[in-house]
C-alpha cells in the first residue's frame, strides 16, 4: 500500500491506527432477554423484566448471539474459545439499568485472527495487506437518553438496553485513513456475508472506536487518543486525518499528547477532548456471578463451520477460475449484496460472463441513474434471467435488449411480455433482410462505389442503415453475412 | 379444638388431606395469631387474605377430589426478599419501599403451586446483609427468647432471616423461606431453636430473589423439625431456565428418603472449627451430637479443613463485591425511592437517593465491595479471595475421601442481645464463621437444634453434606432431632 505520511516541520510522521468496532448481532432477542431487537419500535416497547433491571431479574445467555460471535470468528480465521466468561463492567448511567455493562474482558469469545484488505477493492493490482484482529466479545448495548423531548428532563428509551453487540478489536495495524476505511469497507463486507450483522452504520448498527497515535516512521509508539462513536467510514477517514494532523501540531509544537477520550464532531470535522485518562472510570471489572462460563462443543463449532457460506475471498477466485476478469470478480464478491444477487443469477442459469458483464455495465448503470441500491432494484435476478435468456437463444439482439430492459425498469413487466406486446422478436428472415440491403444499396450507389475502391469503413454504415431499415430486430450476424455477399 | 398453631406443615398438610380440618380453619387461625404478635415486628406486611384464598382454593381442590400439592393448606411466612406480584417487596430497606413486583419469584410461585397460602412479608437484615436482623430499615424483629436470667433484655434473632426464624419460633408459622448468603438461614435457625437448611447452590432458582452476593444466595426451607423442612424444600426446589446458575436436575423425594439410620455413614469433625477459646456450651453440645450420630449408626472421624480460617476473610470480599455491583441498579431512575434535590444533576440524585435510601450496613458493604474491585487493589482483594474459595472447596473435596457429612456448631455463640454487636461490626461478621466454609463451597448444609445453653437459650448443630446430598444432611439432622430431645418452647411474653 501506499505511503501515508504527514510531513511536519521537523520531517515524516507515520500514523498509527487501530479500531474498535461494535457490530450489532443480527438476532431476533437481546443478549440476556426475550426482547425483540427489532429497530425503529416506539420508545419503550422492547423492554423486558431482564432489561429495564428489575430486582431480582436474571441474564440468560442467547445462544443465537453466540453462535453470531463464534461464525464470525470462523470467517476471520479467529481462535475460537471454548471456555470464554461474561464479566460486568460497572459504570452509574441513566441508560444502564444494571449499573453495569456485561461484557467479556477476561476471557473473549473470539481470539486472535486476521483479515485481508486491498486498499481499492476494486483494483485486482491493489496491495494486499492483513489487519490483525485481537479479539471480539460479545456485550450489552445501552439504551438512548433524549434530550430534546422535555424542557428540563431527560427521556430514557431502553429498547436497545441489552441488544446484543460484538466488539471486533483490531491490532494497531492500519497506518493511513484509506487503510481504516478499507479495513472497515471489508469487515463489514465479511459481516454480511456471514449474516451476522447488518452493517447498518446509518442505523448504528456498526459503529467505531478509533486508536490513533502518531510517531517517527518505525519509531517507538506515540501515545493515542480514542475517538467514540464514530458511525461512518467517511467521519472515521477525516476522524484519523484531523487527529493525526492535531497530534503532530502538538508535538511539535513542544506539547504533548495526552491519553483520553476523544469525539469527532462531523460539522466542524475535528475531534475534540470528551474526558481524560484521569477522569476515566474505573470500571471495577469482574466475572458476572450471574452467569456460568460459556463452553461450546464440537457439535456446536461444526454447525457453526457448517453454516458458514463461501466469503469474499474465495468466491473471487472462484468467480476468476470461471473466467471472469479479475475485475469484475473483484467487484461482484466486495459487497455481499452484489455477490448474492449475482448468485441468484448463475442460479437461473445464466452464463457467469455474459451475466457479470450485463450487471456491471446495464444494471449498475441504472441503478446509478435511479439512486437506488441494488436490494432497491426494481428488476430481481429472476426477471435479469428471463432477458439475458433472451439474448442468449438469439430471440432479441442486445441493443433491444437495452430497450427491453428500459420498459422493464418503468413498468415492471417480464422481458418476454414486452418483446411479444412491442413485437421486437429478431428476424432471421433472409428475404426480408436481403430486400432492405437492395434498397439502402439502390438508394447510396456512391458509398458503395467508395465501398468497393477500398473504403471499407463504410462496411458500419450499411450496417446500420440496415439496421434501422429492421427496426432493430434483424440478426446482426445476418446483416452481416448478406452485407458481405451483397457489396462483394 | 386443634391448637393449629402447634402444628407443623406435614401435620397440616396431612390433617387438610385427610379432612380432620379445613386449610381455611389454619389460615384463619395463623393469621390471628400473626395480628396479635405485633411485637415481635417479624412481618414487614402482612397478607391474610392471600393466607385465606389459598386455604380456600385448597379445600375446594379437596371437595372437588383434585389432587393436591405437597404444600397444601400450610400457611406459611415468606422472607421480603422474594419478589412477590401485587405485594410489597422491599428486602426490608428504604430504597425499595413501597417497590410492589409485577411478577412472582420462581421459589414462591413453586410454593403457591404446591398449595401453600401466604401469611405475610417477613422483616430481614436489609438486603440480607447482617446476623442479627439489626440492619432492617422498618426496625428490629425480637426474638420470642429471653434468657432465664430474669432480666427481659430482648435479644436477636439471628439474620439475615431473622423475621422467618422469629416467626416460627413463636408458631405464627409452622414454616418460612430463608435465604443464607453466608448463613443467613443456619444461623436466625440455632439462635431461636429451630431447623433450617441451605440447599447446594443452584437447586433453588434465583429469579424473583432480590439478590445480595449472586454466587453465594441460595433459598431454602426453615421449620420446626426436619421433616417438615424436607416437604418444604422438595417444593421450593427444582430447575429454572430463567436462572442459568440454576442446576438442571430433578428434585429428589427427599421426604420420603428420610431415614435416619445412619450405618455406613462416616461423619467428620474438622478441627479447624474448635476454634481456642470456643464457649465451652457449645463444645458441650458439639459432643452430644457427636455422640447422636455414632448412636446413630455413624462412625465418627477426625478431619481437618485446613483453610478453614481464611473462609471469613475471603467471604467478605466476594460478597461485598458482588453485592457492591448487584445494588447498582437502585438508583433511582426506574423505580423505588428517588431523591433528586432541588436543582440536582444525575450524579447528585443517584447520590442522594442511595444514601438516603440504603441503611449503614448496606453502604458499609457497598463501599467494602467497590473498593475490592477497583483497580489496583482488584488481584490483592478480589482475585486472592477467589483463589481461597477454590481451596476451601478443595479442603472439602478432600475430607469426602473419608467421611460423608461434617458436624459442627452452626454458630460460636446463642443469641446475643440487640444491640450488643451493632458498635462493632468484626464481631458482629465473626459470629458467621462456622456457616461460611459451606456457603463459599456451595454446598448443602443444616442446622438443628442441639441444646440450650446456661442461659436457657437455643444451640445449633450444623451438619454440611456433600453437592446434592441434601438427603444425608435431612437424615443425619432427623438422627440428631430424634436423640436431643429438644422441646424447649419460648414463654408467649408478647
Amino acid at each position: 500500500m501506499s505511503e501515508y505520511r504527514i510531513q511536519g516541520n521537523t520531517g515524516e510522521w507515520e500514523v498509527v491506527i487501530g479500531l474498535e468496532v461494535h457490530a450489532q448481532v443480527t438476532s431476533e432477542s437481546k443478549l440476556f432477554s426475550g426482547s425483540s431487537t427489532g429497530f425503529g419500535a416506539e420508545p419503550n416497547s422492547h423492554v423486558s423484566l431482564v432489561d429495564a433491571a428489575m430486582p431480582g431479574m436474571l441474564p440468560v445467555p442467547n445462544r443465537e448471539c453466540l453462535r453470531q460471535a463464534v461464525r464470525t470468528g470462523m470467517a476471520i480465521n479467529a481462535q475460537i474459545n471454548r471456555w470464554s466468561r461474561f464479566d460486568r463492567k460497572n459504570y452509574f448511567y441513566a441508560d444502564l439499568p444494571q449499573g453495569y455493562q456485561i461484557s467479556q474482558l477476561y476471557h473473549p469469545i473470539v481470539g486472535e485472527g486476521e483479515i485481508e484488505v486491498t486498499l481499492n477493492e476494486k483494483d485486482p493490482d491493489s496491495a494486499v495487506k492483513k489487519i490483525g484482529i485481537e479479539r471480539i466479545h460479545v456485550e450489552q448495548d445501552a439504551g438512548k437518553l433524549m434530550h430534546d423531548q422535555h424542557p428540563t428532563m431527560s427521556f430514557v428509551d431502553l429498547n436497545r438496553s441489552g441488544v446484543a453487540l460484538m466488539e471486533i478489536v483490531s491490532r494497531p495495524d492500519m497506518r493511513s485513513p484509506q487503510e481504516a476505511g478499507a479495513y472497515v469497507k471489508k469487515l463489514r463486507s465479511i459481516l454480511r456475508y456471514v449474516g451476522s450483522c447488518d452493517g447498518n452504520m446509518e442505523q448504528g448498527s456498526m459503529r467505531a472506536d478509533v486508536n490513533v497515535s502518531v510517531r517517527k516512521p518505525g519509531g517507538e509508539l506515540g501515545t493515542r487518543t480514542e475517538t467514540k462513536n464514530v458511525n461512518s467510514i467517511r467521519f472515521m477517514m477525516q476522524a484519523i486525518e484531523y487527529e493525526a494532523q492535531r497530534q503532530v501540531d502538538l508535538i511539535e509544537s513542544g506539547g504533548a499528547v495526552v491519553q483520553e477520550t476523544r469525539l469527532f464532531d462531523p460539522n466542524k470535522m475535528e475531534t475534540r477532548s470528551m474526558r481524560s485518562k484521569e477522569d476515566a472510570h474505573d470500571y471495577r471489572y469482574f466475572p458476572d456471578p450471574d452467569l456460568l462460563p460459556v463452553e461450546l462443543d464440537d457439535a456446536f463449532l461444526e454447525e457453526c463451520r457448517a453454516s458458514l457460506p463461501e466469503l469474499p475471498d474465495a468466491k473471487r477466485v472462484r468467480y476468476e477460475a470461471m473466467g471472469l476478469t479479475a475485475y469484475n470478480a473483484a467487484v461482484l464478491t466486495a459487497e455481499a449484496e452484489t455477490a448474492f444477487w449475482f448468485e441468484e443469477l448463475l442460479a437461473e442459469g445464466v452464463d457467469a460472463k455474459q451475466g457479470s458483464n450485463w450487471l456491471m455495465s446495464e444494471l449498475f448503470g441504472a441503478l446509478n441513474k435511479l439512486g437506488k441500491t441494488l436490494d432497491e432494484s426494481p428488476v430481481n435476478p429472476k426477471q435479469a434471467a428471463e432477458l439475458l435468456g433472451l439474448v442468449a437463444d438469439g430471440t432479441i439482439s442486445g441493443s433491444i435488449a437495452k430497450q427491453v430492459f428500459e420498459i422493464m425498469l418503468e413498468t415492471g413487466q417480464g422481458a418476454a411480455t414486452i418483446v411479444e406486446e412491442k413485437g421486437l422478436k429478431q428476424t432471421n428472415d433472409t428475404g426480408a433482410i436481403e430486400a432492405e440491403i437492395a434498397k439502402i444499396m439502390a438508394a447510396n450507389e456512391d458509398k458503395v462505389t467508395e465501398y468497393r475502391s477500398g473504403k471499407d469503413k463504410l462496411f458500419g454504415f450499411f450496417v446500420g442503415q440496415t439496421m434501422k431499415a429492421m427496426q432493430g430486430k434483424a440478426n446482426p450476424q445476418i446483416i452481416n453475412d448478406l452485407l458481405k455477399k451483397a457489396l462483394g | 379444638m386443634t391448637d393449629f398453631s402447634r402444628l407443623g406443615v406435614a401435620a397440616i398438610r396431612d390433617g387438610v388431606a385427610n379432612g380432620e380440618f379445613k386449610a381455611v380453619e389454619v389460615a384463619e387461625a395463623l393469621n390471628a395469631r400473626v395480628a396479635a404478635a405485633k411485637a415481635l415486628n417479624a412481618f414487614i406486611v402482612e397478607t391474610p387474605e392471600k393466607a385465606i384464598e389459598a386455604a380456600q382454593a385448597v379445600d375446594t381442590d379437596r371437595a372437588a377430589g383434585k389432587p393436591l400439592g405437597k404444600m397444601a393448606g400450610v400457611p406459611i411466612g415468606m422472607k421480603d426478599l422474594f419478589c412477590t406480584e401485587g405485594v410489597q417487596t422491599t428486602a426490608a430497606s428504604h430504597i425499595l419501599e413501597g417497590f410492589v413486583p409485577t411478577y412472582e419469584s420462581t421459589v414462591s410461585a413453586n410454593l403457591w403451586k404446591a398449595g401453600a397460602g401466604m401469611l405475610g412479608k417477613l422483616n430481614l437484615d436489609q438486603f440480607a446483609m447482617g446476623s442479627s436482623n439489626e440492619t432492617s430499615y422498618f426496625g428490629n424483629v425480637i426474638s420470642p427468647w429471653r434468657r432465664n436470667d430474669g432480666g427481659n433484655a430482648p435479644l436477636a434473632p439471628g439474620g439475615s432471616s431473622g423475621g422467618s426464624s422469629s416467626a416460627i419460633a413463636a408458631r405464627l408459622c409452622p414454616a418460612a423461606t430463608g435465604t443464607d448468603t453466608g448463613g443467613s438461614i443456619r444461623q436466625p435457625a440455632a439462635f431461636v431453636g429451630i431447623s433450617g437448611i441451605k440447599p447446594t447452590y443452584g437447586r433453588c432458582s434465583r429469579w424473583g430473589v432480590v439478590a445480595f452476593a449472586s454466587s453465594l444466595d441460595q433459598a431454602g426451607p426453615m421449620a420446626r423439625d426436619v421433616r417438615d423442612c424436607a416437604i418444604m424444600l422438595e417444593a421450593m426446589a427444582g430447575f429454572d431456565p430463567k436462572d442459568s446458575t440454576s442446576l438442571d436436575l430433578p428434585v429428589p423425594a427427599w421426604e420420603a428418603g428420610l431415614n435416619s439410620d445412619l450405618k455406613g455413614k462416616r461423619i467428620g469433625i474438622p478441627k479447624e472449627y474448635r476454634l481456642d477459646g470456643i464457649d465451652e456450651d457449645i463444645a458441650k453440645m458439639w459432643d452430644n451430637g457427636i455422640a447422636w450420630l455414632k448412636d446413630a449408626g455413624a462412625e465418627i472421624v477426625d478431619i481437618s479443613l485446613p483453610h478453614t480460617k481464611y473462609a471469613l476473610p475471603a467471604y467478605y470480599i466476594i460478597a461485598p463485591a458482588e453485592a457492591s455491583s448487584n445494588l447498582a441498579r437502585y438508583d433511582g431512575v426506574r423505580f423505588g425511592l428517588r431523591d433528586l434535590p432541588e436543582g440536582a444533576g444525575l450524579q447528585d440524585m443517584y447520590a442522594a437517593t442511595r444514601a438516603a435510601g440504603f441503611g449503614e450496613e448496606v453502604r458499609r458493604r457497598i463501599m467494602i465491595g467497590t473498593y475490592v474491585l477497583s483497580a489496583g487493589f482488584y488481584d490483592a482483594y478480589y482475585t486472592q479471595a477467589q483463589k481461597v474459595r477454590t481451596l476451601i472447596a478443595r479442603d472439602f473435596e478432600n475430607a469426602w475421601a473419608s467421611c460423608d457429612l461434617i458436624l459442627a456448631p452452626t454458630a460460636p455463640s446463642a443469641a446475643f442481645g440487640l444491640g450488643e454487636k451493632t458498635s462493632d461490626p468484626l464481631s458482629m461478621y465473626l459470629n458467621d464463621v462456622f456457616a461460611v466454609p459451606a456457603s463459599l463451597a456451595g454446598l448443602p448444609a443444616m442446622s438443628v437444634p442441639g441444646g440450650l445453653d446456661k442461659q436457657g437459650l437455643p444451640l445449633g448443630l450444623q451438619i454440611i453434606g456433600k453437592a446434592l446430598d441434601e438427603q444425608a444432611v435431612l437424615n443425619a439432622g432427623l438422627a440428631i432431632e430424634q436423640r436431643s430431645g429438644f422441646t424447649a418452647e419460648a414463654g408467649e411474653w408478647w
